[in-house]
């Protein structure tokens, strides 16, 4: 019988980190992650881990501490949100570059400015060709699963990158669930004993982290880290199947729902696949034939299962909730009409931005987009490919 | 270009694995300028040796003498010339 309890996203994922019981956690509180680390720091005094708690003055700090630690031969974990990840830019990218497997939870929050404190994904979509695999949760659950994964993925050999688990802020991070838990053992178990590679607390064989890499080599060196990056696909897959063993939860990349006869599909990412859910039983019954495709793995992107999952769709109706201020589309739809562009059929395919700074998504939010996209399907005409749900004009 | 390993046989991260092999990175020809001495003037002061930030002077330790240049890494900055006290290195153009 699984133990089950009353959690938000945050303390979901702050008891991950305590049964994870990681070596170091530098982290820098800010809304709407602050409840996880003050959770996690709540552990720390009580003597519950092992964990040095590195209370740092700034999230660049942060993820410099994290660095540091990690290439000393460290299990490392952070958590940011939002303007906290803008301040780590420069180490986030320093962290994947040195293949370094920290290990970060991001409470999606749309970026400054204004300033605002509720959920969008402009935060880690800005991140997103930082080196770092990313994995989105639905819900309270899929945050406490995907960061015992995370741990997995990113110590695995073959793959040895950072990883960061976003949950959408506010919705997911401060909404208490029913969440299922693993007992200490079982994680301890399933994330395996550390093994750094080419730890600089390896007195017998030191080594250089981050030396100066010139165009002689600096090229060689991203090449590489794309190839990392690129093959890890597989390897989240086998832990995803590996955790339903133990846990009766299996992950994909992708979660496919209603999807076996669907000839209208939807594209989302976060919480608001709780919402599709709801709304595609709602239109099934009315006889529509819609399903939903959920991204859980946006890096490296799945482009195979992807195409694999839409291409025999008449009409597809992506949901970014990021902007990319003069790009064409949100980055979501950019990467998935970017992946069918070789398919042999495709469906016609719609970008509706949505939600940006904690604005609610409704069903009939959802509805709409379906509507419209089956509308386009049967008059062959596309006025608008990139438009917007629940904006006042 | 066609010693240089190709990607995959890198090490990942581009983390170097063996110590001091900074040795093997020849900066010498960096250089626009390089020092000659002249070991007469010499008072084997080792100010040169001292002060050379890329450990370019050969000294003789032993007998404690000044003997030249490692042309290899000197990077021509011209400091041992500035440092000498009686003024017996002379920074002359790379090619002559
Ligand atoms: S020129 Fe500079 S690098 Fe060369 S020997 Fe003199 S001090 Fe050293
Ligand atoms: S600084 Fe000048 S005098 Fe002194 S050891 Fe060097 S070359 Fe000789």
């Amino acid at each position: 019988m699984a133990k089950i309890m009353g959690f938000n996203g945050n303390a979901a994922v702050a008891y991950a980190m305590k049964q994870i019981n990681p070596d170091v956690v530098a982290a820098y509180p800010i809304t709407p992650q602050t409840d996880c680390v003050e959770r996690f720091a709540e552990y720390v005094s009580e003597g519950l881990v092992d964990t040095e708690f590195v209370t740092v003055e700034s999230e660049h700090s942060a993820m410099s501490a994290c660095v540091g630690a990690a290439a000393a031969g460290g299990r490392v974990m952070t958590a940011t949100a939002a303007n906290g990840l803008a301040l780590m830019w420069e180490i986030v990218y320093i962290a994947a570059s040195m293949r370094l497997p920290v290990v970060m939870m991001v409470a999606n929050r749309a970026l400054s400015g204004n300033i605002n404190i509720h959920c969008d994904h402009s935060d880690t979509m800005g991140a997103r060709d930082a080196g770092w695999i990313q994995l989105f949760s639905e819900n309270a659950q899929e945050a406490y699963d995907n960061l015992i994964q995370a741990v997995k993925i990113a110590e695995d050999m073959g793959v040895r990158l950072p990883v960061m688990v976003t949950q959408d802020g506010f919705i997911i991070s401060h909404e208490l669930e029913r969440v299922e838990i693993l007992e200490d053992q079982e994680v301890k178990q399933f994330v395996g004993p550390y093994q750094p590679r080419y730890p600089l607390l390896d007195l017998e064989h030191p080594v250089t982290y981050g030396p100066l890499d010139l165009f002689d080599y600096y090229f060689e060196h991203k090449r590489s880290q794309i190839e990392a990056i690129d093959c890890s696909l597989p390897v989240i897959e086998r832990v995803g199947q590996e955790f339903g063993k133990v846990s009766g939860r299996s992950y994909g990349l992708l979660e496919l729902y209603r999807m076996e006869d669907a000839e209208y599909g939807l594209v989302a990412l976060g919480s608001t696949c709780g919402t599709a859910k709801e709304t595609i039983d709602g239109l099934r019954e009315k006889g529509k034939k819609v399903g939903l495709i959920k991204i859980r793995c946006f890096r490296p992107f799945p482009k195979e299962a992807i195409v694999k999952a839409v291409s025999p769709l008449k009409g597809l109706a992506v949901l970014d909730r990021s902007a990319t201020f003069g790009g064409f589309g949100g980055p979501v739809f950019t990467e998935v009409r970017s992946a069918l562009y070789d398919a042999e059929s495709r469906p016609l395919t719609l970008d509706f931005i949505y939600g940006l700074g904690g604005r609610d998504i409704f069903q009939e939010d959802i509805a709409t987009a379906f509507s419209r996209i089956e509308e386009a399907v049967k008059t062959g005409r596309v006025e608008k490919p990139i438009d917007y749900l629940g904006l006042r004009e | 270009m066609s010693q240089e390993k190709g990607w995959k046989e890198l090490v990942p991260g581009g983390i170097i694995v063996e110590a001091g092999n900074a040795k093997e990175y020849k900066t010498g020809d960096w250089r626009t300028e390089k020092p000659e001495v002249n070991l007469e003037g010499c008072i084997h002061c080792f100010f040169c040796w001292a002060y050379c930030p890329d450990s370019a002077v050969v000294v003789d330790s032993e007998n404690g003498k000044m003997v030249g240049f490692n042309y290899d890494y000197c990077k021509g900055c011209g400091i041992c010339a500035s440092i000498c006290p009686p003024k017996v290195i002379t920074m002359i153009p790379e090619e002559s």
